[in-house]
C-alpha cells in the first residue's frame, strides 16, 4: 500500500455504468483522502470509460487482469459490477492487499450499513454494500430492533425501471436474498423479508422503500413504548440524511394493534422516499444514489482509519451552496 | 390506449352459425382432443377474493371437482404468487405448500400449476413447489419488465416443468412493446406467453389486438398466447372468446369468477360459451356447473362483483388484487375506497404495490382534513 504513507489513497473502480460513474463523481467530490484513478471495464465502447478517460483517470477495456497488472497497484478497489464477477475477482483483490468494497449482492465481506455497524468492520479487507433497497431499509430496521424485539421484518423497494440495470434485472433473486439476509442480521430482526418492485412509470417514481416491522403488542398501542421506537425512527432519518440529504420519511410511521394472523405481534409500517442528490444521476434514482454515498463514505472512512486521519467526508450540507463543478459534465452525460 | 373507437370491422364474428345438433355432438365427457386448454385460477387469483385464507380441505374439494370435469390445468398459489404471504400482501392462514402438496394429491389427470412473481418470490420458491409435485411453472411480471424472469424460466425448463410467461397489466403496454417483451420470455424458456388484463381494462380490440400481436411474434416459434381476463369492465369472457379468435391456445378462469377485483372470467360460463360456439375445451359442463354451484359457491364469503371500485379498477387501469387493501384502507382512513383506487390509476403503480394504497390513504385524509379546516373556516 505505497501511497498509504502520503495523505491520499488512490481508488479503483470497477464497472463503469451508472453506479460505478456516479461513484467516480461522489469521491471526486466528497472525499480528500481518496482519488479516483483507474476505471476499468470490459467493453471498449462503453461511454462510462470514455467519460472516465475525459475526467483524467486511468481507463482499460481489459478487465480486471489488467489492472492487477500495473505497477502502482491501488489501495481500495470499489467494485460495480455483478455478484457473479466480484465472486471471481475478490480473491485476486485480497492476495494483492487490496481493500475491496463491494456494491454487488456477492456478500463475500460483511454486509455494511453505515450508520448501524460500520465501527465493527473498519479493519475488514472486504466490505459487501448489501442492496440499494437494503441501504434504504436496514437503518430503519434496526432503529425499531433497538428499542423492541423484532421477530419478523420485511421490506418492499419499488424503484423506477429505468433505474435498475442490467445486472439487478438479470439477478433479481439476489437482490431480494441478499437484503432479506442483511435485514436479519445487520437490521436485527429474527426472520427478515424483501420485495423489490420495478415500475415504468413516466415520470419516473422517486425510490419508495415501504419497511414493516413486527413489534410487541405494547408498542403498537399509543404509550412511552411507542414514543421511544417513534423517536429511533426519527433520529435515524436524520443520521442517514448526514450522507443521504434526500432521504425521509414519506408520512409518520403508521402503528396497528396486534393481530391473531400477526402471531399476536402489532405492526409498524415506515414509509421512506430517497430523492437522488444527483451527482450524476437523476432525482429518480434515489436507489442507486443512497449506495453509491454509503459506498463512497465506508470507502472514506475506512482509508481514514488505515491512514491514521480524520474523515474527510463532505455531506451535501458542506457542499451546500457551492455551484456544481459538474454540471456541465452531467449534461453532456444526457441525463 | 390511443384510439379506444370500436369499428364494425374491428369486431370479429363467429364464421357461421352453429347448429343445435352440432352443440349436442361436440357434448363431451371430461377429456377428450381440445381446440383450447382452460386453466383454472379459482386457488390462485382466489385467493385474493378469499384474503389468502384457503383451508387444505376447501382446496381438496375444488381440484377434485375440477380434475374430474376435465379442466387439465389447476393453477394454486398465494394470490401474489409463491412468497405472497407478507405483511405487504396478507398472510397464508395455510401454507402454500402444504396447499400445492394437497392439489397434487387430489389431481388424477389435471396439472397443478403455481404463479410466481421475479422480485417477489425467488428460484427457490419454484425449486419448493416442484418438489411438491407442481409441474406448471407460470412466470409473471409487469408488462414492460420481462427481463427479470430470465433466470425463472430457466430454471423452471432445468426442472422439467411446464413453462408459462404472465405479462401483467396488459392494457399500459402497446401491442408492439408487449410483444417485444413475449419475445424475451420465450427466448428464456416460455412455451407460451399470456396477454394478462389484471386491470380487467382491456375493452374488446384491445385484447385482441394484443394477443394478435403476441401470436405475430411468438407463433412462429411454436409458442402458444394465451389470455387471463377480468370481470371489471365485465369483458372477461367476451375478450377471452376474441383473444381465442386471434389464435389463444390458453385462457384463464375461476369458478364462480373467484378472483380479484370483480373477479375472473367464470370457468363455467367459459365452458358453456365455448361449446355453445363449438370451440373443444374438454371440459364436462355439467360437472363444471357442479363446481361452480356446489362446491366453490358455498364457501365464498362474498361473490366478486362489478362495484364502484372494482369498476373504478377496470376503468382507471388498476390491478385488481389492490380491492381489498383499499377498502381495509379506506375503512381505517376513512377515505372512499374508489378514490384510492382512482388515484392508483393516476399515479401508475404497478402489481406489488400494495403499500402504496397507504400512502395514498393518508394523503386523502389530509386533503380531506384539511378540507374540513377551510369548510370551517380556519386559514
Amino acid at each position: 500500500m505505497s501511497s498509504m504513507s502520503v495523505t491520499k489513497a488512490s481508488a479503483a473502480i470497477v464497472g463503469p455504468g451508472n453506479i460505478g460513474t456516479d461513484l467516480m463523481f461522489k469521491l471526486m467530490r466528497r472525499s480528500d483522502i481518496i482519488e479516483p484513478r483507474y476505471m476499468v471495464g470490459v467493453d471498449p465502447t462503453s461511454d462510462g470509460l470514455a467519460r472516465a478517460k475525459r475526467l483524467g483517470l486511468e481507463t482499460t477495456s481489459d478487465g480486471v487482469d489488467w489492472l492487477l497488472a500495473q505497477d502502482e497497484l491501488p489501495d481500495i478497489v470499489f467494485e460495480a459490477t455483478s455478484a457473479k464477477a466480484h465472486q471471481a475477482h475478490a480473491q485476486r483483490y485480497a492476495d494483492a492487499g487490496i481493500l475491496a468494497v463491494d456494491l454487488t449482492p456477492a456478500a463475500i465481506g460483511p454486509y455494511l450499513c453505515p450508520p448501524v455497524n460500520l465501527s465493527f468492520n473498519l479493519e475488514a479487507a472486504n466490505v459487501n454494500m448489501i442492496t440499494c433497497g437494503g441501504q434504504a431499509t436496514v437503518p430503519m430496521v434496526h432503529a425499531v430492533s433497538s428499542i423492541v424485539p423484532v421477530p419478523y421484518a420485511e421490506i418492499v423497494a419499488s424503484v423506477s425501471s429505468r433505474s435498475a440495470g442490467p445486472g439487478t434485472r438479470a439477478n433479481i433473486d439476489e437482490f431480494t436474498e441478499t437484503t432479506a439476509s442483511a435485514v436479519e442480521v445487520v437490521g436485527g430482526a429474527q426472520r427478515g423479508r424483501a420485495i423489490i418492485i420495478l415500475n415504468p412509470v413516466e415520470p419516473p417514481l422517486m425510490m419508495r422503500n415501504t419497511v414493516f416491522c413486527a413489534i410487541p403488542p405494547e408498542a403498537g398501542e399509543p404509550g412511552d413504548l411507542q414514543d421511544r421506537l417513534l423517536e429511533s425512527i426519527h433520529a435515524m432519518e436524520r443520521t442517514v440524511q448526514e450522507y443521504v440529504p434526500g432521504y425521509h420519511l414519506r408520512a409518520a410511521p403508521q402503528f396497528d394493534p396486534a393481530r391473531e394472523g400477526w402471531n399476536g405481534q402489532a405492526r409498524v409500517f415506515i414509509p421512506i422516499e430517497v430523492r437522488g442528490r444527483g451527482d450524476y444521476l437523476p432525482d429518480y434514482a434515489g436507489n442507486l444514489d443512497i449506495i453509491t454515498a454509503a459506498a463512497a463514505r465506508v470507502g472514506d472512512l475506512m482509508v481514514a482509519h488505515r491512514l491514521g486521519v480524520a474523515t474527510t467526508w463532505k455531506s451535501s450540507a458542506d457542499l451546500g451552496d457551492l455551484a456544481d463543478p459538474l454540471t456541465g459534465v452531467r449534461q453532456e452525460a444526457g441525463v | 390506449m390511443g384510439d379506444m373507437t370500436i369499428r364494425p370491422d374491428d369486431i370479429p364474428v363467429v364464421g357461421r352459425e352453429v347448429t343445435e345438433t352440432e352443440v349436442l355432438e361436440n357434448q363431451v365427457a371430461a377429456g377428450g382432443e381440445c381446440d383450447l386448454r382452460i386453466t383454472d385460477s379459482t386457488l390462485r387469483d382466489g385467493s385474493h377474493a378469499m384474503s389468502h385464507q384457503f383451508t387444505e380441505e376447501q382446496v381438496r374439494g375444488v381440484v377434485s371437482a375440477l380434475d374430474r370435469a376435465g379442466v387439465q390445468v389447476i393453477e394454486v398459489s398465494h394470490g401474489d404468487g409463491l412468497g405472497g404471504s407478507s405483511f405487504n400482501y396478507g398472510f397464508s392462514k395455510v401454507d402454500e405448500f402444504d396447499l400445492i402438496a394437497a392439489a397434487v394429491d387430489e389431481a388424477t389427470q389435471a396439472k397443478i400449476a403455481v404463479l410466481m412473481l421475479p422480485g417477489l418470490a425467488t428460484v427457490k420458491h419454484l425449486k419448493r413447489a416442484h418438489a411438491v409435485g407442481a409441474s406448471v411453472a407460470r412466470i409473471a411480471t409487469h408488462c414492460t419488465e420481462a427481463d427479470v424472469s430470465l433466470q425463472h424460466f430457466e430454471e423452471a425448463r432445468a426442472l422439467g416443468m411446464e413453462t408459462v410467461g404472465f405479462l401483467m397489466l396488459a392494457h399500459r403496454a402497446s401491442p408492439e412493446l408487449l410483444a417485444r417483451n413475449a419475445r424475451t420470455m420465450v427466448d428464456a424458456g416460455a412455451q407460451c406467453v399470456y396477454v394478462v388484463d389484471s386491470a380487467g381494462a382491456l375493452v374488446l380490440v384491445d385484447a385482441q389486438e394484443r394477443v394478435q400481436a403476441l401470436i405475430d411474434e411468438i407463433g412462429g416459434d411454436g409458442a402458444q398466447v394465451g389470455f387471463h381476463g377480468h370481470q371489471n369492465l365485465s369483458l372477461g369472457i367476451a375478450n377471452s372468446v376474441l383473444a381465442y379468435q386471434a389464435g389463444a391456445k390458453q385462457i384463464d378462469g375461476a369458478l364462480c369468477a373467484l378472483g380479484a377485483g370483480a373477479g375472473n372470467s367464470p370457468t363455467e360460463v367459459l365452458a358453456a360459451t365455448f361449446q355453445r360456439m363449438g370451440i373443444r375445451t374438454g371440459i364436462d359442463l355439467g360437472e363444471v356447473l357442479s363446481a361452480a354451484e356446489e362446491v366453490v359457491r358455498p364457501f365464498i364469503p362474498r361473490l366478486p362483483w362489478m362495484d364502484r371500485s372494482s369498476i373504478t379498477q377496470g376503468y382507471a387501469g388498476v390491478y385488481s388484487s389492490f380491492l381489498l387493501h383499499a377498502e381495509r384502507a379506506a375503512e381505517r382512513y376513512g377515505v372512499p375506497a374508489h378514490e384510492i383506487l382512482q388515484k392508483v390509476g393516476e399515479y401508475g403503480y404497478v402489481g406489488g404495490q400494495e403499500d402504496m394504497i397507504i400512502d395514498i390513504a393518508l394523503e386523502l385524509a389530509e386533503t380531506r382534513s384539511l378540507g374540513n379546516l377551510a369548510a370551517a373556516g380556519a386559514r
